[in-house]
């Protein structure tokens, strides 16, 4: 199947300072932003940060108090949902019940006055994998099924932009990685705008060209996943995107390519083009399988920073050791050691100096003030599990 | 530790209310909906009760076919109230009677369909409601049968001696507080099945894992649960059968006979408009104010 | 365990289903009276008690000629009422559960009374109102009461239908190119259909059935129960036990049917959940 545009002419699609106000509540926040044609979008946020209710503004579901919704140069924020060339797949796939997934898939297109749906239908349905399933009520597929019945009944339309909320949060761990996969391929074959809203790190990174990562209505960085993971642009996105040790420090301005930052009585120092900035309090931002053990300060390398700790937790999890390091003024660091069978475990209570390379620490803003945030707390989500 | 910052994640702030309804398009579309059948309870239910109200202080000398002034006779409240007092107390007696009677009864049939029946607890719950099915006065008629001076049950009764040799059920108070708890025990059930139906199994076995007898079991957990379904019921057991008077004429004699036979002769055989308008405000009062006083000691004030 | 320890655990665990089943005893023994009573030749017009075995009574069940008069009437009110109602009902219940709007809790307690009110008080009110205005008392009268009684109960359960489906259901269809209409016709309907009809059986029952606010308002006019009513003075014809077995087997019928169908949908998606079902997917 080949990429196609019903609607010409196609384009980007941009939304320009979009804003939702429930009462006094403002779940969107003057969001811009532009989503290139064919490519697959990833918003991701905790609930309760305005990602569905941006997707539902693009699909027509919820009036934007202000702002537009542009599909090439043509404003559809106003339009109703049915006047508009997107379609949904909806969290929980909202399948109708009492149609059986022929007449579920081929709605859209009964609902646009085309008669003769039979090809279009089984064509849909041979995509998703699901050639003879016609027949079955929604009730009697699992749920990896019905989530392919979802995509089929929303692709069969050609959007211009499909939009997909929490599609897979329905399914087991297994199933989503799988649909995952299936997604993707799907999506390259068609090569319609997706534009998908999740609240799980990984999920968006494995599949997304592009993820936004937002907050309280706002979007807090905007990259590729490897981007946002490796050079994120603020204590959020840090710690939203698997785990960051981040210590509080204050930097004095660049030289000679390197930023010189004092925290908790040592000085480090990071290069220049990592660091989001150069002056006043700043947090520096260590990833825990950036960081490596050894027994004494001795055997750090060369060119490579260190932190002295006691060791105050050891868990085995397989492919690595997840260790807490507790610091001479307090905090935890958190370190993951690959178990590569090289180094010893290290036991709770010794020693140990934690050292990284200076090219893969980043220097964020922080807010006067703010401490240490380095140990994950329990209560928070790692890896996003709201 | 305490030193550390808790990362926001944007759980702070209330949640969006993400389906909010679609305000301002069809803002009058919803009293259209309403309009119609708001008008026809508003004038056949509403505007009748105001007319029972001035019917019940219209002049008690006045009669059908001479027409009635409205005199604002508040004389005949009291004026009834005397001259049927013992059927009005009666009413509320026999009421009273049934639902003891129908608690005895329904509370066990409830909690065994809902959490003893298994597969078949949608047949049983038929069951319930199938002898409804029936006209409610056919049913009456069938336990004059039953309770009839030939029939089996009489007989059984009196070769056992719980009755004498020449005692009778019909037409004794027996047989009017048997009808009304036979006719209006479908309704004590139904709302009781509903919560005891939602009560988890779980609860109990917990209860009993902490060292619950049954009957404290049932006491502090099972009881307590399904209140809302106990009251609910309990309200639509006795609001009907404090109101009754089908099972008094057809079951029992003018010795037997309930406020709302009085109400009936009232308006359709001695033609007292006043009267009975005077009675049948006396006894939705009553039933509120019962109803009012039961709602408060229950506790339980979402259940209407 | 001795064998007594065993009896007295399996009591312990099953003495509320028998007096459960005990209490269903209770519930159906009229049912099987009225029953036997339909093949009864009594001995006298005012004998209640089983005389002699017949068939007579179900092969002219129109034998007493105003008691079949009285059944079509019934059954002509009660459809009038349960369209009028079922119509009037819907349309509050669709305006209460998808709509916001000021005095909803005005309307809440309006729909709510009626199903608190003694018969008796919104018999007599009515009656006192139709007197006052000078209405002649009859059919149209008693279709009026029918419909101002089950108005509340249609609305109570069509809103339980509606209150339980998603709405966003209707959102995907709407996202799906169906405009309001549309997707009112093709989604919302069908779905809160069952409740509908759910709602309409229980109006219908409700008006053939009653007796108390009917006796007030009907003037000359005869519905089945006030002629029971009527005849309960005179001397029950036994034709009205096989109106009532009719009835109760029909209605049984009806309600055992729409379980089974029910039922065999289950089946079907339990097989097919389980990988039983005909067509596995092609792997």
């Amino acid at each position: 199947m080949a990429s196609v545009g019903r609607e010409t002419p196609a384009g980007d699609l941009r939304l320009a300072n979009l804003t939702k106000r429930f009462g006094i509540f403002t779940a969107v926040d003057d969001l811009s932003l532009t989503i290139p044609q064919g490519s697959f979008f990833a918003l991701l946020g905790a609930s309760g940060c305005g990602k569905t209710t941006t997707l539902r503004m693009i699909a027509g579901l919820e009036e934007p108090t202000s702002g537009q919704v542009l599909l090439g140069d043509r404003d559809i924020a106003r339009l109703r949902p049915y006047k508009r060339p997107v379609n949904t797949v909806f969290q929980s796939y909202a399948l109708f019940p009492h149609l059986d997934i022929f007449e579920n898939v081929a709605f859209g297109l009964r609902r646009r006055g085309i008669r003769k749906v039979d090809d279009q239908v089984e064509r849909m349905l041979a995509l998703v994998q699901l050639e003879g399933y016609g027949r079955r009520r929604p009730a009697q597929l699992s749920g990896g099924q019905q989530q392919r019945v979802a995509l089929a009944r929303a692709l069969i339309n050609h959007p211009q932009v499909l939009l997909l909320d929490e599609p897979l949060g329905a399914l087991d761990l297994k199933l989503r990685r799988q649909m995952q996969i299936e997604l993707k391929r799907i999506q390259t074959e068609v090569g319609i705008t997706f534009v998908h809203v999740t609240h799980d790190q990984e999920e968006a990174m494995t599949m997304a060209d592009t993820v936004a990562v937002m907050n309280a209505g706002k979007i807090e960085q905007l990259g590729a996943p490897a981007e946002l993971y490796e050079f994120p642009a603020t204590a959020f996105v840090a710690n939203f995107l698997g785990q960051s040790n981040l210590l509080a420090g204050e930097a004095a301005g660049a030289a000679g390519g390197e930023v010189p930052v004092s925290a908790h009585g040592s000085r480090f120092a990071v290069p220049a083009d990592r660091a989001r900035v150069d002056r006043g309090p700043v947090y520096l931002g260590v990833r825990p399988e950036k960081l490596h053990l050894v027994g004494s300060a001795d055997q750090v390398p060369a060119g490579r920073q260190h932190v002295t700790g006691v060791v105050s937790d050891a868990s085995y999890v397989g492919v690595s050791t997840q260790y807490l390091l507790r610091t001479g003024w307090g905090s935890e660091l958190s370190v993951f050691v690959a178990n590569s069978g090289a180094t010893a475990q290290l036991p709770v209570g010794t020693e140990a100096v934690a050292h990284w390379d200076p090219r893969h620490a980043f220097l964020l803003p922080r807010e006067p003030g703010a401490d240490d945030r380095t140990s994950p707390a329990l209560d928070e989500p790692v890896g996003a599990t709201s | 530790m305490t030193a550390l910052a808790h990362v926001p994640t944007g759980s702070g702030q209330p949640a969006a209310p993400e389906r909010a309804v679609r305000s301002g398009r069809y803002r009058f579309l919803p009293y259209l909906l309403l309009l119609p059948g708001a008008a026809w309870l508003f004038l056949f239910f509403a505007v009748p009760l105001f007319q029972l109200a001035a019917a019940s202080l219209y002049d008690p000398s006045g009669s059908l076919s001479t027409g009635y002034a409205l005199t604002w006779a508040f004389g005949n409240y009291p004026d009834a109230l005397a001259a049927y007092w013992p059927q009005f107390t009666r009413s509320f007696r026999y009421a009273g009677i049934a639902l003891v009677l129908a608690l005895l009864m329904g509370y066990p049939l409830a909690y065994a369909i809902a959490q003893k029946a298994g597969r078949w607890k949608n047949l049983l719950l038929v069951c319930v409601i199938a002898p409804m099915f029936t006209s409610f006065l056919v049913r009456t008629l069938a336990w004059k049968t039953i309770l009839s001076d030939n029939g089996w049950l009489v007989g059984l009764l009196r070769d056992v001696h719980l009755l004498a040799s020449d005692g009778r059920l019909l037409a004794t108070p027996v047989a009017v507080v048997l009808g009304l708890t036979y006719n209006f025990l479908p309704f004590l059930v139904l709302p009781l099945y509903a919560s005891l139906e939602r009560l988890d199994h779980r609860l109990l076995e917990a209860a009993s894992d902490l060292y619950a007898s049954p009957v404290r079991a049932f006491r502090r957990v099972t009881l307590p649960l399904s209140m809302p379904g106990l009251v609910a019921g309990t309200l639509l057991f006795f609001i009907p059968a404090s109101g009754d008077y089908i099972n008094a004429e057809l079951l029992g004699t003018p010795n037997e006979y309930m406020i709302g036979n009085v109400i009936d002769s009232a308006f359709l055989v001695r033609l007292d408009y006043p009267q009975g308008a005077a009675l049948s405000f006396l006894l939705m009062a009553a039933i509120l104010a019962v109803v009012f006083v039961y709602l408060r000691r229950a506790g339980t004030e979402e259940v209407l | 365990m001795t064998v007594a320890h065993r009896i007295g655990r399996w009591l312990a665990d099953h003495w509320v289903l028998g007096v459960g089943l005990l209490v269903l005893g209770y519930l159906f023994l009229p049912i099987a009276v009225v029953a036997g009573l339909s093949f009864n030749r009594p001995s006298s017009r005012l004998s209640y008690d089983f005389h002699e075995f017949t068939l007579d009574n179900w092969r002219n069940p129109c034998a007493t000629s105003d008691m079949c008069d009285a059944v079509v009437r019934s059954v002509q009110i009660g459809f009038i009422a349960t369209v009028v109602a079922t119509v009037l009902g819907t349309l509050m219940a669709f305006a209460l559960v998808r709509h916001r709007f000021r005095g909803r809790s005005g309307i809440n307690v309006l729909i709510f009374l009626p199903m608190a009110t003694p018969e008796l008080v919104m018999g007599t009110s009515l009656l006192a109102l139709f007197v006052s205005a000078g209405v002649p008392q009859g059919f149209w009268t008693i279709v009026i009461a029918h419909v101002m009684f089950c108005v509340s109960f249609v609305v109570v359960t069509v809103k339980a239908r509606l209150a339980g489906m998603d709405s966003r259901l209707e959102e995907a269809a709407m996202d799906l190119y169906a405009s309001e209409w549309q997707t009112f016709r093709r989604i919302t309907l069908p779905l809160v259909m069952p409740g509908i009809v759910a709602a309409a059986l229980l109006a219908f029952s409700l008006s053939f059935d009653d007796f108390i606010i009917t006796n007030f308002n009907a003037g000359t006019t005869v519905t089945f129960p006030m002629y029971v009513w009527g005849a309960a003075q005179r001397g029950i014809p036994p034709q009205v036990n096989v109106i009532g077995t009719a009835m109760f087997v029909i209605a049984l019928l009806l309600v055992l049917a729409s379980m089974l169908r029910g039922r065999r949908g289950r089946r079907a998606a339990l097989r097919v959940a389980a990988g039983t079902g005909p067509a596995r997917r092609p792997s």
